[in-house]
Formats: C-alpha cells, sequence, structure tokens
C-alpha cells in the first residue's frame, strides 16, 4: 500500500447538508426507522497477536475483559431477549460467525425469532488491521459463509470485527454481496456508498453515541442516563422524521445492558419510543433493502458536486 | 507471517478453552435458596494492605498507589480504612445483622493483631485476599513464588481464627494461568475471580475441581464510584435495580444471586457510610420477605441442593 494510498481522503460517500434534502418516506407513512443491534460477540482468551492492536489490557489469562463477556453470553443474552420480545422488536444481530460454532444454542433462539444476522467478523479478536486484501477477502467470506451455513441466509450488513478496517473493507464486502455497511457514522439517514464495483451499497445509521458500551465504558454513564439520552435521541429524531424518514438505531452489548442494574433503563426506554405511532420498528437489513428499491434516487443526493 | 491471524485452533462447540463447561444461565435446573426465597444476598468486605513500598504492581489493582515513593497520600487514604472505615462498616453490618464475608490481605495479620482480634470475634466467613495488593496474580510469575503468597497469605489467616478458610479473592480478580491450581492445592474449595456467571459453578483445575462464586465487579463500590465517577445515590440506586430485577427474576425462572462487594477505605469514610446503610435498609429490612442473605460458602452449599 502506498503513502498517497494511506493518507487518502475517505471516497466513499459525497457530501450532502441535511438541509433540503430529497424527502425520504417510510412504509406506512413512518416517521422513524427504529432498529436495535445487539452485538453477540465471541472474543478469545487466547487469540494470536496481532502487532496493530492488543486484544486485552491484562497479561494472558485476560480474567476480567475475558469473563465479563463470557458473562454477557451465558446470562446476558437471554434477560436482553426477553425484553426485546416484550416491546415487538426483532433484534439486528451483530455476529461473530464463530459464535455460531461456540454458541449454536443463541444461534437458535435468535433464529426461531426471525432476528436477522449480520457480519461482525469471525471473532472480535480478531481486526482487520495487518491483513493483505486477500487475506482480508477470505476473512470476510469466512464470516458470511460460516453465518449463511448457521441461519440459512448469507448476511446482508458488516460491521468490522472491533471496528477495524482496511481502505478495502467496504468494497470487498460489497463484492462478497453485501448491501449495507454499520461502520460509518456521519449521518442520520442512509446513504449511498460508492464501491469499486459499483454495486448497489448503502450506510445504515449504527449510532455510537447511543452505544451502551460507549455509553457505560467511555461515558461512564449512570444506568438511568443512559435511557434518558436514548429518549431525548428519540425525541428529536421523531420531531425530524415528520419532514423526511430518519433512521435510529441502538447498538447493545449483552454483557453490558442486561447487567442487572442496568436492564431496567434500556426497558423503560424501549417502551417509550415503541409506545410511539409511526414509529417503523424494523432491522438493518429491511431498511438497507427499503432503500436500495424505493429510495435509491434521494439518497445519492449530492453525487456529481466536488469532492 | 499473517497467516496466525486467519488460524483458528479453538473454533469449535463450547468455550475456547477447558475451564469450564458453555451452559446458559436461564436453561440450568431452577436453584432454589432455603426459605424458597427468590434472591440470594452475598456481601463481602474487601481489608487489604496497600504497601508503601514504591514498588510498581505488575498490574495494577483498583485503589493502587500512583505518586512517586512516599506516595503518603493514596497510602493513608488505604491505611484509613484499615484504621477507621473497617470499624464504622462493622457497626453498620451488626446493626442490621448481617453477614459479610471477610476477604483479607494476609500481610495485615502481623501488621495490625487488634484488627485481626476483632475481625476474629466476628462470626462472619473469611476469604484468602492475596498477600499484600502489591503481590498481583498477574502474567507469568514463577510459580513456586505465586505458591508462596498463597500459602502464606493462608498461613497468616488460619493463625489468628480457628474458622476454615476455602474461598478465595485474588487482588484486582486477576489471575495467572497457575492460579487456580495452586488455589487447589492449598486447600481452596471456591474462587471469587471469573465474573462470568451469576450462580456458582464448576471449575476446572489440573489438581481437582473447585467452585467459582462469581464476585460482581459492575457493582463493587470501587468500580462504580471511583471507576464510574457515580454518585453515592446512584450506587445505591443501582444496587436496589438489580435486586429488584433479580427478585422478579428468581421468581419465575429459579434462584439468583447479588452479589456486592464494600471496601473499607472507599465506603468507610463518612460521607459514603450513609449508603452502606440505605442498602442494607432496601435489602436486608424492606426486602426480607424475599432475600436469603448468606456467607458464601453457605451459598454455593444451597446451590447445589
Amino acid at each position: 500500500m502506498s503513502a498517497a494510498t494511506q493518507n487518502a481522503e475517505l471516497a466513499l460517500y459525497d457530501y450532502a447538508p441535511y438541509e433540503g434534502r430529497p424527502k425520504l418516506s417510510w412504509p406506512n407513512g413512518a416517521r422513524l426507522a427504529f432498529w436495535v443491534a445487539p452485538n453477540i460477540e465471541f472474543y478469545e482468551l487466547d487469540p494470536p497477536v496481532n502487532p496493530h492492536r492488543q486484544p486485552w489490557p491484562h497479561p494472558y489469562p485476560a480474567v476480567p475483559g475475558y469473563s465479563i463477556r463470557d458473562y454477557g453470553n451465558r446470562v446476558g443474552h437471554q434477560r436482553q431477549m426477553a425484553v426485546l420480545d416484550k416491546y415487538g422488536v426483532r433484534g439486528s444481530i451483530s455476529l461473530s460467525a464463530a459464535l455460531c460454532e461456540h454458541h449454536p444454542e443463541i444461534i437458535a433462539l435468535c433464529a426461531e425469532r426471525n432476528w436477522e444476522f449480520f457480519s461482525h467478523g469471525i471473532y472480535n479478536t480478531r481486526y482487520t488491521y495487518g491483513l493483505t486484501e486477500a487475506q482480508e477477502r477470505e476473512m470476510i467470506e469466512d464470516a458470511m459463509d460460516t453465518i449463511e451455513r448457521a441461519v440459512g441466509q448469507r448476511p446482508a450488513g458488516y460491521l468490522a470485527p472491533a471496528l477495524s478496517h482496511s481502505n478495502h473493507t467496504i468494497d470487498l464486502f460489497a463484492e462478497a454481496g453485501g448491501i449495507y455497511t454499520c461502520d460509518l457514522f456521519h449521518d442520520d439517514q442512509p446513504t449511498w456508498v460508492k464501491t469499486r464495483s459499483g454495486r448497489p451499497f448503502v450506510s445504515i445509521p449504527y449510532s455510537l453515541e447511543l452505544n451502551d458500551t460507549i455509553a457505560y465504558v467511555v461515558q461512564k454513564m449512570e444506568p438511568r442516563r443512559y435511557g434518558e439520552i436514548i429518549r431525548r435521541a428519540f425525541d428529536q429524531l421523531y420531531e425530524e422524521g415528520e419532514e423526511s424518514g430518519t433512521v435510529m438505531c441502538i447498538p447493545t452489548h449483552n454483557y453490558q445492558v442486561s447487567c442487572p442494574h442496568r436492564l431496567r433503563a434500556f426497558e423503560e426506554a424501549l417502551e417509550y419510543v415503541t409506545g410511539h405511532s409511526d414509529v417503523w420498528v424494523t432491522t438493518g437489513r429491511e431498511i438497507a433493502e427499503y432503500t436500495l428499491t424505493h429510495c435509491s434516487d434521494q439518497i445519492k443526493g449530492g453525487e456529481g458536486s466536488a469532492t | 507471517m499473517t497467516e496466525e491471524l486467519l488460524t483458528y485452533h479453538q473454533r469449535h462447540y463450547g468455550m475456547d478453552h477447558d475451564r469450564y463447561e458453555w451452559s446458559m444461565l436461564q436453561d440450568r435446573a431452577p436453584v432454589r435458596w432455603p426459605g424458597g426465597k427468590p434472591l440470594a444476598l452475598w456481601i463481602n468486605i474487601s481489608i487489604q494492605h496497600f504497601p508503601l513500598s514504591g514498588e510498581k504492581p505488575r498490574v495494577a489493582p483498583p485503589g493502587a498507589l500512583t505518586m512517586p515513593y512516599p506516595d503518603l497520600r493514596h497510602y493513608t487514604l488505604r491505611d484509613y480504612g484499615n484504621r477507621v472505615g473497617i470499624y464504622r462498616l462493622l457497626q453498620v453490618m451488626e446493626r442490621y445483622g448481617a453477614s459479610p464475608s471477610l476477604a483479607i490481605s494476609g500481610a495485615l495479620v502481623a501488621r495490625y493483631p487488634q484488627l485481626l482480634e476483632r475481625l476474629a470475634q466476628t462470626p462472619y466467613e473469611w476469604l484468602g485476599h492475596g498477600w499484600n495488593m502489591l503481590s498481583m496474580h498477574a502474567g507469568e510469575i514463577d510459580p513456586a513464588v505465586e505458591a508462596g503468597w498463597i500459602a502464606e497469605a493462608r498461613a497468616a489467616l488460619l493463625s489468628c481464627s480457628d474458622r476454615s478458610i476455602t474461598g478465595w479473592l485474588s487482588p484486582g480478580r486477576i489471575q495467572t494461568a497457575n492460579t487456580p491450581e495452586l488455589l487447589v492445592k492449598n486447600g481452596f474449595t471456591y474462587q471469587c475471580d471469573w465474573v462470568n456467571d451469576e450462580l456458582p459453578y464448576n471449575f476446572r483445575t489440573a489438581a481437582g475441581e473447585m467452585t467459582c462464586l462469581p464476585s460482581c465487579l459492575e457493582l463493587d463500590d470501587v468500580f462504580v464510584l471511583t471507576q464510574n465517577l457515580h454518585s453515592e445515590d446512584s450506587f445505591a440506586q443501582q444496587v436496589i435495580d438489580a435486586a429488584d430485577l433479580l427478585i422478579n427474576e428468581g421468581r419465575e425462572q429459579g434462584g439468583r444471586l447479588l452479589s456486592l462487594n464494600f471496601h473499607p477505605w472507599l465506603v468507610g469514610q463518612p460521607h459514603r457510610i450513609r449508603t452502606v446503610r440505605e442498602i442494607l435498609e432496601a435489602l436486608l429490612v424492606q426486602r426480607s420477605d424475599t432475600i436469603w442473605h448468606a456467607a458464601p460458602a453457605a451459598i454455593i452449599e444451597a446451590a447445589k441442593t
């Protein structure tokens, strides 16, 4: 990879001001497309060393980090699933593909609820960093094949493992048959993404700001405050959605949101959001498919403008 | 060179190690606590010695000294817990008839015999808690050195009490690859460091099986108050929210466990002790019909039947 490529500005989408965009219309006149993306991840206790990033802050065995993430799968998953069931939300799972092999019981519970599975790499302890383009393609296809074998449907979306990217990540995912990315945080509406194959491809808003791990670990929020910011975000996007459809995502982790001192705040926020009319409670895939089918022209917005 | 990054040695059903079996809490046979109560409550008090020495721990535990030698500010703030905070905390525990376990740094035995005498007079279970807060069970330590820490910590506690000591909580809940084996070889039957569950479970070691009774980190006072920087009132609220959720689950699905961990150097401060009282009031008085409060060894026994 040349220095010029390393330093290239992002060219995946065109600039498009939030004011004056063509109107997006969601099904049944909904103002807002709402989706919840539970990350169901597998972190390895002893992953190979990637010189670009350390998986654990502690030496082997990193008991604190590993064990709380295992808690998420052992204890937290079903607890969160019960709350999503209660409010009629189908999860869109950001899935470490190897979890299909490690914990098929979790996959079965989600599949019987008709939840969506999108790719989040093989393990959250395996990064894109340091891979050749061919190796990254191999990893992306391995994850998609693994999930397709387990659930019978090829994933449509990608959130790169541990948010680790290369300059080819989105191109490679589109070439492997994907149609949407969760890796871009630049907007509250879907955006047309220009990949090198030119295939129809869209960015679906997946909020880092409302992500429970960012809220609890980075922002160190009190649980009830987390519930409050979700409601505030909803109020704003719901109001704006009267003009043109917006998207709101709550990305979760079963080792954060499902802790017994935190679940209530999440549940109250879900009750609030789903208690409104004109909210399209949906999945990432359905937003992507609808957008590409019905709104392609609208989201291409600034195409052709100076970049 | 990067081929290893795409090689997966443990990609198969279950865990990627052999310490314990994969299982989801909700799929297990329900646990029944004594009296049919839906929630068991374990309160632990960690009584710790942070040496002034200036030596850096291999991994800094919460509360570690941070300043150049002599770090008087942190040393004395931690020592406050052993002079003042623990007595304040014990009085609150006694007032509410609580039965906390006490996890004690072995080094305190020779250092503060009056403290150990007071602790020995309580009816509370004791846990090994390392030699001191510098003897971190982390990374690649000579197993003989680590075995020495464990044996000496246990011997020190046994020297001033005739109670049996079967439980262990590592400083900072950190372990080496050898810690579980060394604990079993030294007579410990359970450890509390792996926070991956809400009920006790079987943990394999090359020296035989032991139990892991997870000590919840997310509601540990140091984690909530000093790492998350939440208010004391929020801390109490979080504990109560957790108890209520677990009581509901316990009624519907089978017994649940709430574990709390207090540090005398933190919640023993005059502006924080009230929060401990509020928590005990909410759990032991207001929810006495739904909470079974017991020592950890008793909880492990009850979970087996």
